[in-house]
């Protein structure tokens, strides 16, 4: 499914980031990233995103080389992956409905379907009913469930997350693993990256672990 | 992006297309979206500048105003070409005779005129009729009487025959009148309706000049607004971006708004020349009243109104269009 092969990615200003990373998801494997901070994750997870493009190596999505892709092409492969984030980056003027129905409405589906799925994706987080508020009055659990159900709307085959729990209480925390978990379950790849320890330790899932750039454990 | 609140009514697909839709994103499913899109990128562009109106506001008057000057030259020109296409016809012979030449005189002189087989009519107008007509309309009445003695010269009109229609005879006639002892000065209505021709045409050219400038102003200052507009939804941007929108959706809205806003200036710049026009009609009319009504006001007919928020719209989406090329490029996502 997700294939690195000797990836390194060189930034002009602190030099290499991820040296030589080489690492294979299976589809429907869950997979922890970790690392101490600086460590690289987030870089890896742009490289996947295509927000960045590695300076050697190559990603491998699906059997198809992330080099080749070209800059209009790149939305397209987005809408394969579901991101989320620690900031949640929801938009605030728009309603939590609006929000996790942005992914469909880029893809132009028509109001009846989008709002069948939007309600269906809601449901799976456990917010079904609170498609008219806004995520400033939503807590910080449940905008990060806004967040996923965004990102998973569209039923993507890969869903990949940067410190999903990172400003969360450890219960909460636990419930969002839940939530993953219940993803791979029906067949999707998650990504997740977390330097939270004690969580990763308690969830018995694959862990690649980053140290300065070089991958040290997978 | 922003959903309608009340999910709308939509009327139900006919039922020989039900086969195409029910997979959820059959072609008609999909052209619908589209129109979706659209429809819902164009409405909420509207809708955001009414909830902030103050935003658009400043760019909309300053666009209106500009527009308005390069509309409210064209309207003058217009006008003016009109007027002199309606005088084209006369060819009317003014000889301003010298001052030492008697009334009596001037009377045998108009006399012998009306032999020549190329003049239709003569006139004479006294130096006291001509004193009585200036007074009525020019409004400097009580200037002329505050000279003591008529400065104006005798004036005989001579029409030329109809079948003097050529240039040249014409000429012709007129330097033979103009060689006359009599007359000091002549003049032939014919030169100054060209003269104006001459001057119309030049105002033609400057107007044209005068709207391009503004026009480029208009492609700027919206590109501007455009182009901050963006920066305030930069978030927004980075958010849609990563959720794989393309481009062109990311754009649309942008545009949409360069096009309201150049629509919304455009009428405004239409209120503003026909108003303005409207103030002076009154005045104009008092005037045309002098040449026989020969002049009538040209307002915006339908496709000069079409052309003018034609041309606003395009221009506006233009500078949008730009800036927007320029700006999404260099949106980084992080
Ligand atoms: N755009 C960038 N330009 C230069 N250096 C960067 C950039 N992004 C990240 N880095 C550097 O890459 C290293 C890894 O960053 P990051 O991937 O964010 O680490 P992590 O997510 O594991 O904390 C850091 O030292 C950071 O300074
Ligand atoms: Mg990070």
């Amino acid at each position: 499914m997700l294939k690195f092969e000797h990836v390194t990615k060189r930034y002009h200003e602190t030099g290499d980031v991820l040296k030589d990373v080489t690492f294979h998801l299976q589809r429907g494997e869950i997979a922890f990233l970790t690392g101490h901070s600086g460590a690289g994750k987030s870089t890896l997870l742009k490289l996947i995103a295509l927000i960045e493009r590695p300076t050697r190596g190559q990603i491998i999505l699906d059997g198809h080389s992330l080099n080749h892709i070209k800059e209009n092409q790149i939305p397209y492969l987005r809408r394969k992956m579901g991101f989320i984030f620690q900031d949640y980056k929801l938009l605030q003027d728009r309603t939590v409905f609006d929000n996790v129905a942005l992914p469909l409405v880029i893809t132009g589906q028509s109001h009846h379907d989008i709002a069948r799925r939007v309600r269906a994706s809601l449901d799976k987080v456990g917010l079904l009913g609170k498609e008219r508020q806004y995520p400033l009055a939503l807590s910080g659990g449940e905008q990060q469930r806004v967040g996923i159900a965004r990102a998973v709307v569209n039923k993507p085959p890969l869903i990949i997350a940067d410190e999903p729990t990172g400003n969360l209480d450890p219960e909460l925390s636990a419930e969002i693993m839940t939530l993953f978990e219940s993803f791979q379950q029906v067949g999707v790849t998650v990504l997740i990256a977390s330097h939270d320890l004690f969580l990763i330790k308690k969830l018995n899932h694959r862990v690649l672990t980053l140290d300065h750039g070089q991958l040290i454990a997978s | 992006m922003k959903q309608n609140k009340s999910t709308k009514h939509r009327p139900q697909t006919k039922p020989n297309n039900s086969k195409n839709k029910i997979s959820g994103s059959g072609f008609f499913s999909k052209i619908e979206g589209y129109r979706d899109q659209h429809a819902h990128a164009l409405f909420s562009s509207l809708g955001r500048m009414v909830a902030s109106p103050f935003a658009s506001i400043v760019t909309i008057v300053v666009l209106a105003i500009t527009i308005s000057l390069a509309g409210g030259f064209y309207m003058l020109v217009v006008n003016v070409q009109q007027l002199t296409g309606s005088l084209e016809d006369s060819n009317q012979i003014s000889l301003f005779l010298k001052d030492d030449v008697s009334d009596a005189y001037a009377a045998e002189f108009a006399d012998t005129l009306k032999q020549n087989v190329n003049v239709q009519s003569v006139t004479i107008i006294s130096k006291e009729k001509g004193l009585q007509e200036f007074e009525t309309y020019s409004g400097f009445g009580s200037a002329i009487n505050a000279l003591e003695v008529n400065p104006l010269p005798i004036v005989v009109q001579v029409l030329p025959k109809d079948t003097l229609v050529d240039e040249q005879s014409l000429i012709a006639l007129f330097d033979e009148l103009k060689r006359s002892a009599e007359v000091d000065q002549a003049q032939m209505d014919m030169q100054w309706v060209k003269r104006l021709q001459s001057i119309v045409a030049i105002a033609k050219r400057g107007t044209t000049l005068l709207a391009l400038m503004l026009a480029i102003a208009v492609i700027f200052v919206t590109g501007n607004t455009i182009r901050l507009e963006v920066h305030n939804r930069r978030d927004e941007i980075v958010i849609a971006r990563l959720v794989g929108a393309t481009n062109s959706f990311i754009q649309r809205p942008f545009l949409y708004n360069g096009f309201w806003i150049g629509f919304v200036s455009g009428v405004m710049a239409w209120f503003i020349i026909t108003i303005m026009m409207l103030i002076l009609k009154q005045s104009v009319e008092k005037l045309s009243a002098l040449y026989n009504d020969a002049f009538k006001m040209l307002f915006f007919s339908y496709s000069e109104t079409f052309v003018l928020l034609g041309i606003s719209c395009l221009l506006a989406v233009l500078g949008s269009c730009a800036v927007l090329q320029f700006q999404l490029r260099y949106t980084k996502l992080n």
